[in-house]
């Protein structure tokens, strides 16, 4: 059975009195431990699926399955409570954060609210974390700002997993870090799905990196599905006009990746 | 320590700073310097000041003396002010919050309620609230305070406004945090910077919501205050009008130097914002 299936989603937004769907009759599934990747050009609708399947928006239709359950029907400390198993890592990782808080902090939060450990042991396992995410658990009582952009996304990653999630979505999570960076963060994703098994809604423009972590694609156009299947498949055959242009618009070192 | 060499950089910022540091070591001295009761007699009615020594500014109808009532009156403008500023300021931000940051019918109630309380003066809320409530210091600060959260509270509302769309607010709903400690503990304190920035303002219109308040004899009876002072020198203006003036000037460098000092931090904390 699948752990997340979206099905016949719609979200209408109103440029000016005119309304436009955003996301428009769209349906997909994830299989445990598989990554789904979101490719398509800006504006194809990938961060406003990615904020409806987390319910940061309410959709106008459609149905959101997650782990057998009706994640829409959920609501108040239902909701909070379901939220442990679906996480999010963001494209700016210092956005993301409060910019007062601390790395213990940020990851202090979900340990709290889920109540996966007592005031006693969070200190430890925040380390643990740390740890489990490359990094050294020293770097827990510096400042978000202070630390660098790719430790900042690893320490995402760590509060991401804090609460044992069977999904992660992750908002182009990659795009704003360096390439030798984003071949580590990549790297660091990939190791926790194998010994985690958790899945991955990976959502990007970058078709290499897609063929390089995901399983499957859909590729979006104007809130519509253009084509999906097979990643490799997919990007080495696109069939879509919109599948044809992605690709020809990567960088050509991208497409020689195994 | 950067910040304070920053502040200190302005003339402004730094007579501000001499004149709260004057007042506040006035409002602390009070009871060592003058022990006894302010209102007590201590000497001839009406002895002008600079005439004996140990009376420096003189006595006033009934012979009390002018300087221990100075200093006591010092006493009661800062913490009053003070106190009214942070109530106004606190119920100014937790509204704000609350309202920018829950939106919708929330919103729209709090807003309407903030909307009336602006449209009436402060100073009538004021003068209604103690003469119904009757004068003690809790409810003077308690009837300034009724009519200043307005600013604080939109203040708040604007801000918190643009700070609920960001990632981080996003992050904390998606690790299941309650609205209210998203509210409160995210969002509020990345609010209060600007809302910070208004309180010296308010600090300085509450002196002189008391004084207004005392000079028409709804101040704490209880209390030597300023605005009293003047009131009492009213009678005798023509005869003895260092007893108004003597106050009058006090509360006016008062009022002075909390907007210099409050101006030299909004300037350093601007510079600082410019330079990140």
């Amino acid at each position: 059975m699948s752990l997340l299936a979206v099905s016949n989603l719609a979200k209408r937004y109103h440029r000016g009195s005119k309304p436009f769907a955003a996301v428009d009759d769209l349906s997909f599934e994830i299989n445990p431990a598989e990554t789904l990747a979101l490719a398509g050009p800006s504006g194809s609708g990938k961060s406003t699926i990615a904020r409806l399947v987390l319910r940061l928006i309410e959709p106008d239709a459609g149905r959101i399955d997650f782990e057998g359950g009706d994640f829409l029907a959920l609501s108040g400390a239902a909701l909070r409570a379901r939220r442990a198993r679906l996480q999010m890592v963001f494209q700016d990782p210092l956005a993301a954060f409060n910019p007062r808080a601390t790395v213990a902090r940020v990851l202090d939060d979900p340990l709290r609210i889920h109540n996966i450990a007592s005031r006693a042991e969070r200190p430890r396992r925040i380390a643990a974390l740390l740890e489990r995410v490359g990094l050294d658990a020293s770097l827990a009582t510096r400042a978000i700002h202070e630390i660098s952009g790719g430790q900042r996304q690893r320490v995402a990653i760590a509060r991401a997993i804090a609460t044992k999630p069977s999904l992660i979505v992750l908002d182009e999570a990659v795009s704003a870090l360096d390439v030798s960076v984003r071949g580590q963060i990549l790297e660091l994703l990939l190791d926790l799905q194998r010994q985690e098994r958790i899945a991955y809604l990976f959502i990007s423009h970058d078709l290499g990196v897609i063929s390089a972590v995901a399983h499957r694609v859909v590729i979006l156009d104007a809130g519509r599905i253009a084509e999906s299947g097979d990643a490799r498949a997919v990007i080495a055959n696109p069939q879509s006009a919109i599948g044809k242009a992605l690709v020809d618009a990567a960088p050509r070192l991208n497409r020689n990746r195994p | 320590m950067n910040r304070l060499h920053r502040f200190f950089r302005t003339p402004e910022a730094i007579a501000g700073a001499l004149i709260l540091a004057l007042l506040i070591a006035m409002a602390l001295a009070a009871p060592l310097l003058f022990s006894g009761d302010p209102q007590a007699i201590a000497g001839p009615a009406l002895l002008p000041p600079f005439h004996d020594w140990s009376l420096p500014l003189g006595t006033d109808r009934l012979g009390r003396d002018v300087l221990a009532e100075l200093f006591h009156g010092a006493r009661t403008s800062l913490a009053v002010g003070l106190a009214a500023a942070a109530a106004a300021l606190l119920i100014g931000a937790v509204i704000g919050t609350l309202a920018g940051f829950a939106g919708g019918l929330v919103d729209e109630v709090l807003m309407r309620i903030t909307d009336a309380f602006q449209t009436v003066p402060s100073f009538l809320l004021a003068l209604a609230f103690v003469s119904i409530v009757g004068p003690s210091l809790g409810v003077v600060v308690a009837a300034i305070a009724l009519g200043a959260w307005t600013g604080p509270a939109r203040v708040a509302r604007a801000e918190v406004l643009s700070i609920r769309e960001r990632d981080y607010v996003a992050g904390a709903r998606v690790i299941g945090m309650h609205p209210l400690e998203i509210a409160f503990r995210e969002v509020l304190p990345n609010a209060l910077p600007p809302v910070l920035a208004l309180s010296s303002v308010i600090v300085a219109a509450a002196i002189l919501t008391e004084a207004a308040l005392s000079f028409l004899g709804l101040g704490d009876p209880n209390r030597v205050t300023w605005g009293g002072m003047i009131a009492e020198g009213r009678t005798v203006l023509r005869t003895a009008p260092f007893l108004s003036i003597i106050p009058g000037v006090s509360l006016v460098l008062t009022v002075l130097g909390v907007y210099l000092a409050g101006e030299g931090v909004v300037e350093s904390t601007a510079v600082r914002r410019s330079l990140s």
